[in-house]
């Protein structure tokens, strides 16, 4: 998740007495996975401690967009632990780019530069890093963003999972864009680019623990170019994106539910889901809806700009299977309800920690 | 997809949901047990209390694993695994179960070495892989995972694999069901009998179910469909004064069970004397312990076990939610105390514990219609 709140720091805001809610004893891995857990982490400690008391109130987006006497720039920063390193689809050093393109993208912006950080374990072969660099390479020549700088460190053998990577990337805000969840409103139709859980599962089955093979790849790829079909279409209409990384789509519309206090209402035939990845989730007892996605995105927009953003997220290359998935109610206020097509429903929650299997 | 589909196509749902609302008597109240966790988790996950009659009240049994094991088995085996020679190994349905010091997950995070397998021959492997340390696998599970556990316990024994062990906590399902119906405060109408237990002992060890105590049993699959139908099954039974039991789950259940899985199982393990389950208390003749001949394999009597008893929370409410007297939300801590999160009983931390189940699908869902804002 990147830490980033919608406006500014002031140093001499943060001085003023901050309230830390945090209370938890020590860090569980539960607090990086994305969930409710690392939620009240970031609510609790960071945002009082770190940003200006005024953005407290203001939700926590995927980047912050910061005004420098009129020039509009927006900001982000994520880190990246994976095991394996590589993976069918991708690997770590392609996820880098991706994952901070894609969080610029869904605040609204084109990611433009960026720089990297490395923390290398000592021993780490030199081919296996120099892939990931060039993988890192042809993802930014992709998405069309400049590497302007880095840094590295390295740590003793035995102290990180042969590398870690962090990378800031600064964008350009989409004039036509302006995300706020708060924004949203009942009737609003929520959009999804495409199927879901490929890049959760792809990465279980790649640790190679389980005797399962699937034809699956991560969907690992910039979104930037959907969100630009997005608003060049239906830009006034959009209110709201999201990429629905770890934790899945349920967390980030869990997210989104709390913040704008609306209800958000899935029609579960409607959300694509690749064949391979619901046979896994049948058979390890995970919904598609926790499992993490590094290609997708979901988007809430206004019903009068409904079927034009629908239209143009299809016909753009990578688009061909976006739905239109649920839409905004008042209730239930604050959650996501999903129905079946035969007339049941359920609540689906945040994801509490990471995905567990169920065995017996 | 297939063999999945089948069972969730929208029209056959609807008829046979129609058809249930047709079998129940308006002016008499069903309940309907099911046994297994893994109905309690699909019931909430398919919201198919919304396709009955309210007439019709599914009690949720106690066919959850982790969630009848009581916190002290916890913090017996993970006391073994203090020693960091040792590596702790179970399935994902564990890491979360809260000891008195913590969940396997909280442990691990402290520097335990955990590790989550997807069978007992994974723990065995990583037993070969980690030549240098011991790994203990804390099994759990009905008659569904036994056999697994003991046909690795014969590997290990035939292959010589010394630095292995097992913390068996398994137990059987037939003395669940009987202590449930010799439970004073017991209203049941009829069982939706295990599927996966089934497909293991068969359908013959409920016929007492049906003979002596006089109650209907559907073993069902898992599928919307499945359970939809069994619950019209024993319906009908109802309707016509009978007491029988059906196998709903034939693609999969055979009614002699699986011999060769029966075989195995007794070849490894022997009834105990008794056994605590968490909320329905000591049971007799109710848990498997590992037989002598595999004492070697026997984490129990292989390591210095405390052997802690550790009593619930005196405001959990788990064993009267687990045979069924109380509804999840009727318990004092539901939603406040306990939650999916911080859950203080096993019912709340299984996705397929009844109150984990009832708090992630149905609580928020009742609170909307009654206007009751979240608790959560």
């Amino acid at each position: 998740m990147s830490v980033a709140a919608n406006s500014g720091i002031s140093s001499a805001e943060v001085a003023r007495s901050p309230k830390i809610r945090f209370r938890e004893p020590q860090i569980e891995m539960a607090h990086g996975a994305g969930g409710k857990a690392s939620r009240r982490l970031v609510e609790g400690l960071f945002a009082p401690l770190l940003f200006a008391s005024s953005s407290e109130l203001e939700p926590l987006g995927d980047a912050a967009h910061l005004d420098f006497n009129g020039t509009r720039i927006a900001i982000t920063t994520d880190s990246f632990v994976v095991k394996p390193l590589s993976f069918p689809g991708g690997s770590i050093g392609e996820l880098a780019v991706n994952g901070t393109v894609n969080d610029l993208a869904v605040s609204g912006a084109r990611a433009e530069a960026m720089v990297v950080t490395y923390v290398l374990e000592a021993g780490l072969p030199t081919p296996v890093l120099e892939g990931e660099v060039r993988a890192m390479g042809n993802a930014a020549r992709k998405a069309g963003v400049t590497i302007a700088g880095g840094d590295t460190k390295v740590v003793e053998h035995g102290k990180a999972d042969f590398m870690y990577i962090t990378t800031t990337g600064i964008g350009r805000p989409l004039p036509s864009l302006k995300i706020d969840p708060r924004s949203v409103r009942p009737g609003d139709k929520i959009l999804l680019s495409g199927p879901i859980g490929d890049h959760g599962i792809t990465i279980l089955l790649a640790r190679g623990e389980l005797d399962l093979e699937a034809d699956l790849r991560s969907d690992t790829r910039s979104v930037f170019p959907l969100v630009e079909a997005l608003a060049n279409a239906a830009g006034p209409g959009v209110r709201w994106m999201r990429d629905p990384t770890r934790g899945g789509v349920a967390t980030s519309l869990n997210e989104l539910a709390r913040d704008c206090g609306c209800g958000i209402v899935l029609q579960e035939e409607t959300i694509p889901v690749h064949d391979a990845v619901r046979g896994a989730c049948e058979l390890l007892g995970l919904d598609p809806l926790h499992i993490a996605n590094e290609g997708q995105f979901l988007a809430v927009i206004a019903p009068e700009y409904a079927d034009a953003a629908l239209n143009a997220l299809s016909l753009a290359p990578g688009g061909e299977d976006a739905q239109t998935i649920g839409e905004v109610r008042e209730q239930p206020s604050g959650a996501v309800l999903v129905t079946t097509r035969y007339g049941g429903s359920r609540i689906v929650d945040m994801l509490v920690g990471d995905p567990l299997p169920r065995i017996c | 997809m297939k063999f999945v589909d089948e069972f969730r196509e929208p029209e056959i749902i609807t008829k046979t949901s129609e058809e249930i609302r047709r079998l129940a008597d308006p002016k008499r109240h069903y309940r309907i047990m099911e046994v297994c966790g893994g109905h309690t988790h699909a019931i909430y996950r398919f919201g198919l209390k919304d396709l009955l009659p309210s007439n019709i009240e599914l009690i949720h049994g106690p066919g959850c694993p982790v969630c009848v094991l009581p916190m002290g088995r916890i913090d017996d085996g993970l006391s073994i695994a203090h020693d960091p020679n040792v590596i702790f190994a179970a399935f994902g349905d564990m890491m979360r179960v809260p000891g008195t010091q913590g969940s396997p997950l909280e442990h691990k995070a402290r520097g335990m070495d955990v590790r989550i397998v997807y069978s007992p021959s994974d723990a065995l492997k990583l037993a070969q892989a980690n030549p240098d340390k011991h790994v203990m696998f804390f099994a759990i599970g009905f008659e569904t995972t036994a056999p697994s556990t003991a046909l690795t316990l014969v590997r290990a024994k035939n292959q010589g694999i010394h630095n292995f062990s097992v913390f068996c906590n398994h137990v059987t399902i037939i003395p669940a069901i009987r202590a449930i119906l010799d439970s004073p405060d017991m209203r049941i109408d009829a069982f939706i009998g295990p599927g996966h237990v089934s497909t293991v002992i068969g359908c013959r060890p409920y016929e007492w179910i049906a003979k002596n105590e006089n109650k209907p049993v559907a073993v069902s699959g898992f599928e919307p469909l499945d359970i939809l139908q069994s619950i019209v099954m024993v319906l009908r039974q109802l309707r016509d004064h009978e007491a029988k039991i059906e196998n709903q789950y034939k693609r999969v259940v055979p009614w002699e069970g699986n011999r060769a899985a029966l075989r195995a199982m007794a070849d490894v393990f022997e009834l105990r004397a008794y056994f605590e389950w968490r909320g329905l208390g000591f049971i007799s003749q109710s848990a498997l312990r590992i037989r002598d001949r595999y004492a070697e394999w026997d984490a129990e009597r292989r390591f210095d076990v405390p052997g802690v008893r550790v009593t619930d929370p005196k405001a959990a409410q788990c064993g009267e939610v687990l045979k069924g007297v109380l509804k999840p939300h009727q318990c004092k801590l539901f939603g406040k105390e306990c939650t999916p999160e911080h859950p203080i009983g096993a019912l709340m931390v299984s996705s397929e514990g009844s109150c984990a189940a009832y708090f992630n699908y149905e609580h928020r869902k009742t609170a909307m219609v009654t206007g009751i804002t979240s608790v959560a």
